[in-house]
């Protein structure tokens, strides 16, 4: 395997008593888009702020290409910050937003146009942007000044600080699979950051997800979708299932203080099962399925094509979603059974 | 006759403002108007006393140079003095800010001339400097007072606060995003400084050099304390004729000089230099 673009050996950051990003071990491949997902105070910012060079880090290197950046300042490396506010300079039109790097680099200035037009053709502005005020540009031109900018600085890498999170949903989608494309013209190096696993499922090669400052799980998006590691990655994913068991004497499992068994393929002595809402099913006998439990039906929701319902089951709530052509057809008031196969669950243990 | 809302509560701050600000200005440009030496104002109309002003054989033009001259002085220099302290109140002393603050604002609390005849007894043979250091040296202090660059440094001493906090607002209203992203995009501190924070800050500090400017044009005290003299200010001259020489129409019209002088020099600046270019809104 050839050599990581970029290799982070124990990263660490602590503000005062609290670990931002608690020593993160990390290998970043020449040409990936990598996407760090995690909730807001995950320590996603601080980490791309040291990657930038904007924070240093307290503990662990950051290696470039076989050497330690820790201490190279933002401006010596290269590596290029799409900020979160996008960062753009108000007093500057379109074009010199985007000539900004070069002519701080000395470029002359019919170069520097010239490469302005490339950049702004490659990010889809039209050419007539040039003269026009940053300020007067829309939520999604804006972006796309801050992308053709980032470029022109020629950066090894790219990071991206949740760059879409102010546009709305149509918008966002458009610019997601734009910036993918351009990902795989230009062949650099991406690391994105955000709070929305969608987003990162849409656009990345791998997944990091972080929780409390830590790497979870790191992944393909196949992999963090299909087999999430714990609870925490199980649950960011969107909504599923969770029911806490425990091992019975005969091998078999019980939860949710009912009286049924669960079947599970594991050794542990507790774990949760996970089941995503779209893989339970409504059933008429308790061995129509591997795994039954009974429970009551208290509400139900449209998604559009598919219906959401909710199973009390005892203190726990259960989500099934069906498609429209399966909708629940039976009595709503009466006890319902609902139930799952067990290759359709997965075992976490606690 | 009927009067919206807004003229109608208009009305006690347009009293005020009539009274207050146009009257005198009516007053001392009539009086400008008036006979010299007399105060026959409103019953005769020469140009007299502006004859007299720009009589090639009158010397006022030097109190004119003077006044301006130091006023243009103290900008620079504060503008110098004021932009690194602004910069740490707006960006490095963090919660230390506000008492930094206030201990430049303190001294406002003073009377200007209590304050200026304290570096009087500072800086005079035998005050503080002088015999602290014939104590403890056996040398006296340096013969600094009644100098023109005694009345700079009173100005500027005076005028501080009134550069440094248009400054520090000028400086934080540039994002701190902004000169993270010039640094990641290869900018040195010298670029980040003339491409991003100096025309972002613009419109404070163009404000702390008016205001200041204006403020050092028309200070009297510390050429008469400080300066003891030494120099005469065009304030100073028009001082002299509305007191000494009882010669209120000369006065008159050398504040309506001064006057049309220092707001055809601000005009000039704000029309030169188009805040909303600067600002990028248009």
């Amino acid at each position: 395997m050839a050599e990581p673009i970029l290799r982070l050996a124990g990263v660490g950051k602590t503000f005062g008593q609290l670990r931002a990003v608690d020593r993160l071990v990390l290998d970043v491949e020449e040409g990936e888009f990598l996407t760090i997902v995690g909730p807001s105070g995950s320590g996603k910012t601080t980490l791309l702020r040291m990657l930038a060079g904007l924070e240093t880090p307290s503990e662990g290197d950051i290696v470039l290409r076989g050497r330690r950046i820790n201490d190279l300042p933002p401006e010596k490396r290269p590596t290029c910050l799409v900020f979160q506010s996008l960062a753009l300079f108000p007093h500057r039109t379109v074009g010199q937003n985007i000539e900004f790097p070069l002519k701080v680099r000395g470029v002359a200035a019919a170069e520097r146009r010239r490469r302005a037009h490339e950049l702004m053709a490659m990010v889809r502005l039209p050419a007539d942007y040039y003269g026009k005020n940053v300020q007067k540009c829309s939520g999604g031109e804006r972006q796309r000044v801050a992308l053709a900018r980032a470029f022109a600085y020629d950066p090894e890498i790219l990071f991206f600080d949740e760059p879409l999170s102010a546009i709305d949903y149509k918008l966002r989608k458009t610019l997601e699979k734009e910036l993918k494309d351009i990902h795989k013209e230009t062949g650099k190096t991406f690391i994105y950051i955000t709070h929305s696993l969608e987003e990162a499922m849409v656009m990345s090669d791998r997944i990091g997800v972080m929780h409390q400052g830590r790497l979870v799980q790191v992944g393909t998006p196949e992999d963090i979708y299909q087999r999430p590691r714990n609870l925490f990655v199980a649950a960011f994913m969107g909504e599923v299932n969770q029911i806490p068991v425990r091992r019975n004497g005969n091998g078999t499992w019980e939860g949710l203080d009912l009286a049924g068994h669960f079947r599970a393929d594991a050794t542990a002595e507790r774990g949760h099962l996970v089941i995503r809402p779209e893989l339970m099913r409504f059933v008429s006998a308790r061995d129509a399925a591997d795994n039954v439990v009974e429970g009551l039906l208290y509400n139900e929701y449209s998604l559009g094509s598919r219906l959401q319902y909710q199973i009390r089951v005892g203190e726990k709530v259960l989500v099934v979603e069906r498609s429209r052509g399966d909708a629940f057809a039976g009595d709503p008031s009466a006890p319902v059974l609902v139930g799952w196969d067990v290759r359709d669950q997965l075992f976490l243990e606690d | 006759m009927r009067l919206g809302p807004g003229p109608r509560h208009a009305i006690p701050v347009g009293i005020l403002l009539l009274l207050g600000f146009a009257a005198p200005l009516v007053a001392v440009t009539a009086y400008s108007l008036a006979t010299p030496r007399s105060f026959d104002v409103f019953r005769s109309l020469t140009l007299a006393n502006y004859r007299t002003i720009l009589d090639p054989a009158n010397t006022v033009w030097l109190s004119f140079a003077w006044s301006l001259l130091l006023a243009a002085a103290t900008v620079v220099l504060l503008a110098a003095i004021a932009y690194p302290i602004a910069y740490g109140l707006a960006r490095l002393f963090g919660r230390w800010a506000g008492l930094v603050g206030l201990l430049f604002v303190f001294p406002l609390f003073i009377s200007e001339n209590v304050r200026l005849y304290g570096w009087v007894l500072f800086f005079i043979k035998g005050g503080v400097l002088d015999g602290t250091l014939r104590t403890l040296l056996g040398i006296g202090g340096p013969d600094v007072l009644f100098t023109p660059g005694m009345i700079l440094f009173g100005m500027v001493y005076v005028y501080l606060p009134f550069m440094l906090f248009p400054l520090t607002l000028g400086l934080a209203m540039v994002p701190r995003d902004l000169i993270d992203a010039a640094r990641d995009m290869g900018a040195s501190r010298l670029q980040i400084w003339r491409e991003v924070e100096l025309p972002l800050a613009m419109p404070g500090i163009l404000i702390g050099f008016l205001l200041t400017f204006v403020l050092g044009a028309g200070a009297v005290a510390e050429a008469k304390v400080l300066g003891g003299q030494s120099v005469i200010v065009i304030t100073h001259d028009i001082e002299i004729a509305f007191t000494y020489a009882q010669n209120w129409p000369l006065g008159s019209a050398l504040a309506v000089l001064l006057t049309l002088l220092i707001g055809t020099l601000v005009l000039l600046v704000l029309w030169r230099l188009d805040l909303d270019r600067i600002l990028g809104r248009r």
